[in-house]
């Protein structure tokens, strides 16, 4: 286990240099100056400017620096969203409501949806099911942003149940948007559990298990339920990174101040530091989250294993 | 089974709620022109002076030499004060200025004498702290965007030192002694009262700025202020922050709200609704929302001096065009109804622009608007724009001619663009119109490099006097990136910043020639609309002023009544 923690350590950290290498060169092919007012300022002034942020140097010697500056823990400082502020203390103070309505969302979301997958596959081809089908086929669908124009609309503001949008209220600003993230992994939690426990409750060790005389909820739980979970794992994995890391609609609907909306912005102004400080910290998430899944599924089925060898 | 009742339940309760959401779209409007009962109580003051408002965007800096956007402009024009202010008609006014300046024979020395006025920790406002502001603003390891574009060509020796030709305390401003300032200018500047009023001309305290070092701007609590309010609970990145009133201001007396509240809302329906929750007592309207609350009562509507314009490049990257024909362009010029642009395609108050210099923008001294010397100059004409449209064509000897026009990629750009287009290829046989909607980093790119056949383009004003828009299309100017040259427009603008400096009416006249030529005989660019904004205000708000330039509002002296 150990062994395999750290061939994958090894591997992440090949990754992270080459997004962060792969997305250096590729901003720097983007159209448009970092420098927001270049037509104002002279060429000298411009020259100070562009000195100040090191844009003046030759690319090689630029994506140097930001390696050398990267290793050291140093993503720079922002060029024109907030001049002169560190990218770091950007992120951080942006990550904190993103991850928060990620976290509630995604669990919201996958809890609910794995009830209702699996009360939809127990009671497959009734009204239950059909329901499930329903809700599921609707948080597919429907993207997150009507779902949050429409809690907002109605639990905010017809309602009064909870704060229209503004992150002031502590928990309860974070109620609606968590709801409008949650529908998406809902929807597919219930759909990936749904066909896999009914796979599952099919096969011949669920018939044996039965012959056995294991009850009914012994049966979902113990033996379909855990089967079934892990091609939800899978597309969990990656799902949950998506939604900690923020979603530019639901922030940018509930005036929340996220990194979704901050990453999308900075990549309008050509903010470089911060699109390459936000990339790198997604991917860092994303890395990591692919690393936990692959530990979670041999925590769950004992079948697979990290790596070769003893039995 | 117990289990399923609990599924059952949790279903239903699911389904009830997509279904209950699904149906809630249509009626807001209802809430809408939901009115607050009291409006009769408006004059008298609230015990609670409180006035909760929105932003579009953060707060990019307030580094007053770095700053450049509207917003940072916005609070600057609330939490510190220049020379002079724009008062409630937007007229400069002084303000830190103990009365009018004195003013040497030639115009070009101004002598002002401050008044007596503190920053905000108590510690006087003086001369000095101008001049470090401006030596600050216009030297080049600033890097300041609005230094040298304010005062190149107006303050002595601005654009040498811009160049790094002179050193900064070289500028022309001297601080006399602590109460008197000395401004000595390159030309006469007749609209330079006006440009007093602009944050990058406002003083900075040195010895704070020195102290806080590279924290200095960089939160609240490192900003020190003189005017109206302070800026307090902004954290240098985040989406909230506060105005508060300031003892320390010399004209504390008039202020009367104590406190403002700003939350950044970036998407145009979620203020709308916190603005009907009452949470927020002002919602810009844009787009769809314009329309919708056209007749609402508390819908209040300002003109805004920004106009747009078809950029009609002659030349696209050095090869000339079908625009180098002046029938041609003056057929485009006059080949669409600006009418129906303004009251289907943007309903949200903007005018048929006819003009470059916008009206309810620059007036004379006897308070006669600029657009009174001009009237109305390129109008819709479709009859005359065919003839024309056939003249061209004949002159360049083809049927059909294909142009492409470049615009923004918001829903607003898109939807005018393509009205456009279908007015256009509806008038003007032959022509066949491309649609180019890209981000604005990529068409200041395409206008850099002369790449584009027609442009919408648009401007707002910098100082409050017509030159702000006239240079623009002078041979060689930055925005014009479209092969525009007449030596006549070119000498009428000279004449008008030099030699007519002194001369207000013949000044006036020869930029009013200027725009004539630009228009008229040369259609140079085709004038689109001039923007109005919308807003809902809740009727308890009272006294917010808009002004065209600098800061966009001033709420010195807003106030709540009846609430």
């Amino acid at each position: 286990m150990a062994k395999y923690i750290g061939k994958r350590l090894i591997y992440m950290f090949l990754t992270l240099a080459l997004i962060a290498t792969f997305t250096f060169f590729l901003i720097k092919i983007l159209p448009g100056s970092p420098v927001a007012s270049a037509d104002k300022l002279s060429p000298e002034q411009r020259a100070v400017v562009e000195a100040r942020y090191g844009l003046d140097k030759p690319l090689p010697v630029q994506y140097f620096d930001y390696m050398f500056g990267l290793v050291q823990g140093d993503l720079g400082i922002s060029i024109n969203q907030f001049k002169g502020a560190e990218v770091t203390d950007v992120i951080l103070s942006r990550m904190g409501p993103s991850a928060q309505i990620g976290f509630q969302g995604m669990l919201l979301g996958t809890v609910l949806g794995i009830l209702l997958g699996m009360v939809a596959a127990l009671r497959q081809n009734t009204w239950v099911d059909y329901t499930s089908t329903f809700i599921a086929i609707v948080g597919i669908s429907i993207p997150s942003f009507v779902f949050a124009s429409l809690l907002q609309y109605w639990f905010g503001l017809k309602w009064g149940l909870f704060p229209v949008a503004l992150w002031k209220d502590g928990f309860m600003s974070s109620v609606l948007p968590s709801v409008a993230l949650a529908m998406f992994p809902l929807a597919t939690a219930a759909r990936f559990i749904r066909t896999e426990m009914i796979e599952v409750l099919g096969s011949d060790y669920i018939t044996l298990a039965k012959a056995k005389g294991a009850s009914g909820s012994e049966i979902a739980f113990k033996h379909a339920f855990r089967n079934a979970l892990i091609p939800l794992i899978t597309v969990l994995g990656p799902m949950a990174v998506a939604i900690l890391t923020g979603s530019l609609v639901v922030e940018q609907i509930f005036a929340i101040p996220g990194i979704g909306e901050q990453f999308v912005k900075s990549i309008i102004v050509s903010d470089f530091s911060i699109i390459m400080g936000t990339t790198i910290f997604f991917s860092v998430f994303l890395i990591v989250v692919i690393l936990l899944v692959d530990i979670l599924y041999g925590v769950i089925d004992p079948r697979i294993r990290l790596s070769g060898g003893k039995n | 089974m117990k289990n399923s009742k609990i599924f059952w339940l949790l279903s239903l309760v699911l389904v009830l709620s997509a279904f209950l959401a699904a149906c809630g779209g249509g009626d807001e409007k209802e809430t809408g022109t939901d009115k607050p009962d009291d409006k009769e109580t408006a004059g008298e003051l609230d015990s609670e002076q409180v006035l909760n408002l929105m932003e579009s965007a953060e707060i990019p800096t307030m580094d007053l030499s770095l700053a450049e956007d509207a917003v940072a402009f916005n609070i600057f024009n609330n939490v510190n004060e220049g020379l002079f202010r724009l008062n409630q008609e937007s007229v400069a006014e002084p303000a830190l200025a103990d009365g009018e300046p004195e003013v040497s024979e030639d115009g070009l020395t101004y002598t002002f004498k401050l008044r007596d006025s503190n920053w905000s920790d108590g510690t006087p406002v003086t001369a000095k702290d101008f001049v470090y502001s401006w030596q600050r603003s216009i030297d080049p390891a600033t890097g300041s965007p609005y230094g040298a574009y304010m005062m190149g060509g107006s303050i002595l020796n601005a654009t040498d030192i811009a160049e790094g030709k002179m050193e900064p305390t070289e500028l022309g401003v001297t601080a006399v002694d602590d109460n008197t300032l000395e401004v000595k200018l390159e030309r006469p500047v007749p609209y330079f009262m006006s440009l007093m009023s602009f944050p990058t001309f406002y003083p900075q305290n040195e010895a704070f700025v020195t102290e806080k070092g590279d924290a200095y701007a960089s939160n609240s609590d490192n900003l020190i202020f003189n005017g109206p309010f302070t800026l307090t609970d902004w954290d240098g990145t985040g989406l909230t922050w506060k105005m508060q009133k300031n003892p320390e201001y010399w004209d504390a007396e008039t202020v009367k709200l104590e406190t403002i509240n700003w939350d950044v809302v970036k998407e145009p329906a979620t203020s709308v609704n916190l603005y009907n929750s009452g949470e927020k007592d002002r919602a810009a309207l844009s787009g769809e929302f314009a329309m919708q609350y056209a007749n609402d009562e508390n819908l209040v509507t300002d003109l805004e001096p920004t106009v747009f314009y078809f950029k009609l490049n002659q030349e696209r990257k050095g090869e000339k065009n079908a625009l180098a024909n002046v029938n041609i362009r003056k057929a485009i010029a006059s080949g669409f109804n600006k009418q129906d642009l303004v009251d289907v395609v943007l309903a949200n108050g903007s005018l048929p622009a006819t003009f470059l210099v916008p009206t309810e923008f620059a007036f004379d001294e006897n308070k006669a608007d600029f657009r009174e010397v001009n009237g109305d100059l390129i109008e819709f004409d479709a009859e005359e724009a065919a003839k024309l449209w056939a003249t061209g064509l004949e002159e360049l000897g083809v049927e059909e001619v294909t142009l492409e026009i470049l615009g923004g990629d918001t829903e607003t750009a898109k939807n005018m663009d393509a009205y456009l287009k279908n007015q256009l290829e509806t008038n003007l046989e032959g022509l066949t119109i491309n649609l180019k909607a890209v981000p604005f980093g990529v068409r200041l790119e395409l206008d850099e490099a002369q790449d584009y056949d027609i442009q919408t383009a648009g401007w707002g004003p910098d100082y409050q006097d017509p030159m702000t828009f006239i240079d623009l299309f002078v041979t060689g100017s930055p925005q014009n990136k479209m092969a525009y040259s007449n030596p006549e427009y070119d000498a009428l603008v000279e004449s008008a910043k030099g030699e007519l400096a002194t001369d207000p009416a013949a000044r006036w006249e020869a930029m009013a020639k200027a725009e004539k030529i630009l228009l008229e005989d040369d259609a140079a660019i085709a004038p689109l609309y001039q923007r109005g904004a919308m807003a809902l205000q809740q009727p308890y708000v009272n006294d917010i002023i808009k002004h065209p330039f600098g800061g966009d509002f001033s709420y010195k002296w807003a106030y709540i009544s009846g609430k």
